[in-house]
């Protein structure tokens, strides 16, 4: 399959199933290149096995794609040799230490004795584990399994890198420092294509974010073309008498599809800004509506969801 | 950490498959140094079935422990490593379930390599835990008649046993998710076919439709083969039969093996 020069990956009509479970049902992407590209959706969306077929890990059984210029069913091995992956678990070796894992990977890619030494010391000091570099990985915090994790796959400077849920399970400090390495990488002209759960994530990082539901990409573009359609917060408001629940989510859906919390105290509704949320608030309590609690927060996947496809994300296990 | 990062770094010459399949056994190796205790699980049963059959039944068995353990010490270092195998499978099992095959199979490297890799590892875990049962054998007062060559040659069928039987395994923990399912299921299979043979006990008083299997069990054939060897009776024949069994297993199972990996 033919591919611009500009584009880092392109899939055309990728399918994969897995018994009667089609886990990815035709997806066409154009990732350019140096972009970091977010594929965001709920788990079992089919976002890991689109990972793993463009990683060469699975192949798929319809449609075609090219990561780099190289086919991907074509030539699986010219594709290894651009690509690096780091996927949902550690994929390293816990008994051995930091250093002994990059030393390794870095004699599969054909660096000999010494040179191997030096690419293990130089990825320690650059991620913050020259310390650490003699101790065995099963003592490492997430964090620093995850920096490990993520040094493992750029011993070879890699075209494009293949991330997936990069910051899941991670606190607030090491998902920072996360980041931060991901803008540092896209920034040295590396392709990244990350999946998410977080509307957060493909925010903070992307250019680009696909949303994928049930095997099927829902919606493209930038965070803000997505925002557009969804709202780019949620205005969340608990009324003091809770039997005015029903006046005010009449008043509310006026501006978007309303969503109850579970208790059913709070209301949610997709705002488009500050200035607009303040509107609101203001017709809402002018309307009668006594207001207790309210907040404005980042719509989460649920509510992008919501407001794409009219529905919550469903469960599934692919 | 910003310059590191930014610094591109292109890919070396090739290496060749010989140079990705010595990167495994060095993480064989390795494994050793960091995991020694795993060398306690493969020695521990064995060290405790020799020296319950030596004392508590050797005996009854054969009039005394001593003319007991010249007739199970060979016996019992096939059922090591054949016991072994099992372990091999359990940790490419755990290998899997922890994604490391992943970046192993992301790599632009010989894909056989990973498993020439676990290979080493087994061979040498044959022959450290078949030298410390030999070792204790010694000190207990066992005696190989047919002095160092003989036993080198036994070795040396010990590892083509351990290396047939280590198919089995590896294709158990490439289509087994758990690793202590591989175990589970391992020793299912293995405690029967190690019992049912000649490695405690002369078959002679069995009933005849056991006898019958004890008589074909690959593991009473190598176990005649070590005897014979170790004692210096070995015939041509006894080696032939007793090799069987390994080189059937690799021919039939090496392919399903490789297929599997392939469609991980």
């Amino acid at each position: 399959m033919s591919q611009p020069p500009d584009l880092a990956i392109s899939t055309r009509g990728l399918t994969r199933s897995f018994g009667p479970v089609k886990a990815v049902a035709g997806i066409d992407l154009d990732v350019p290149k140096g972009m970091i590209f977010a594929v965001l959706g709920p788990n079992g969306a089919g976002k890991t096995t689109l990972l793993r077929m463009l990683a060469t890990l699975l192949p798929p059984d319809g449609g075609s794609a090219s990561v780099m210029g190289h086919d991907l069913r074509a030539d699986p091995d010219a594709v290894r040799g651009v690509i690096a992956m780091t996927g949902q678990f550690a994929s390293l070796d816990e008994d051995l230490t930091g250093r002994e894992n990059l030393v390794m990977l870095s004699r599969l890619w054909g660096f000999a004795g010494r040179a191997a030494r030096d690419r293990a010391t130089d990825l320690l000091a650059a991620f913050d584990l020259a310390d650490a570099g003699n101790r065995q990985v099963n003592t490492y915090s997430g964090g620093m399994r995850r920096r490990l994790d993520i040094a493992a796959s750029l011993i070879v400077t890699p075209g494009v890198l293949f991330l997936d849920e990069p910051t899941t399970g991670l606190d607030p400090t090491a998902r920072q420092s996360v980041w931060r390495l991901i803008r540092q990488l896209a920034a040295s002209g590396v392709t990244i294509l990350l999946t998410t759960q977080y509307l957060e994530e493909a925010d903070q990082l992307a250019a680009r974010i696909a949303v994928i539901d049930k095997g099927r990409k829902i919606a493209e573009g930038t965070s803000r073309q997505l925002k557009a359609q969804t709202g780019s917060g949620v205005l969340h408001v608990t009324p003091s008498d809770p039997g005015q629940l029903e006046a005010a989510e009449a008043m509310l859906a006026t501006t978007g599809p309303v969503q109850r919390s579970a208790e059913g105290a709070t209301l949610s509704v997709p705002v488009q800004d500050a200035a607009s949320a303040h509107d609101l608030l203001a017709r809402l309590i002018a309307s009668g509506v006594e207001v207790a609690d309210f907040s404005m927060g980042q719509p989460s996947l649920e509510e992008v969801f919501f407001a794409l496809t009219g529905a919550p994300p469903e469960e599934e296990t692919a | 950490m910003t310059d590191a990062l930014l610094k591109r770094v292109e890919r070396p010459a090739k290496p060749s498959a010989l140079s990705n399949a010595m990167v495994f056994g060095w993480r064989a190796v390795l494994k050793f140094k960091h995991v020694p205790e795993q060398l306690f699980d493969l020695v521990m049963t064995p060290i405790m079935f020799t020296l319950l059959f030596t004392f508590v039944f050797g005996g009854a068995l054969a009039g005394t422990p001593g003319s007991y353990l010249q007739f199970f010490l060979p016996g019992i270092l096939v059922q090591t490593v054949v016991f072994n195998a099992v372990y091999s499978g359990m940790g490419l099992s755990t290998d899997f379930s922890k994604g490391l095959f992943d970046r192993f199979r992301s790599l632009p490297i010989w894909s056989l390599a990973p498993f020439t890799g676990l290979m080493v590892g087994d061979l040498m875990r044959h022959l450290i835990a078949g030298g410390i049962i030999l070792g204790i054998g010694l000190i207990l007062g066992y005696r190989p008649e047919a002095g160092v060559m003989g036993v080198v040659l036994a070795f040396a069928m010990l590892l083509a046993m351990g290396f047939g039987f280590g198919w089995v395994f590896l294709v158990l923990g490439m289509m087994v998710r758990t690793p202590t399912t591989v175990m589970t299921l391992g020793f299912t299979i293995l405690f029967p076919v190690t019992f049912a043979s000649n490695i405690m006990v002369d078959p002679a008083t069995m009933p005849d439709w056991l006898r019958g299997f004890v008589e074909v069990n690959p593991v009473s054939l190598m176990t005649t083969a070590l005897r014979g060897l170790m004692d210096g009776t070995a015939t041509a024949g006894m080696l032939a039969v007793a090799l069987i069994a390994p080189v059937l297993l690799t021919v039939l199972l090496a392919p399903v093996t490789l297929m599997l990996y392939r469609r991980k």
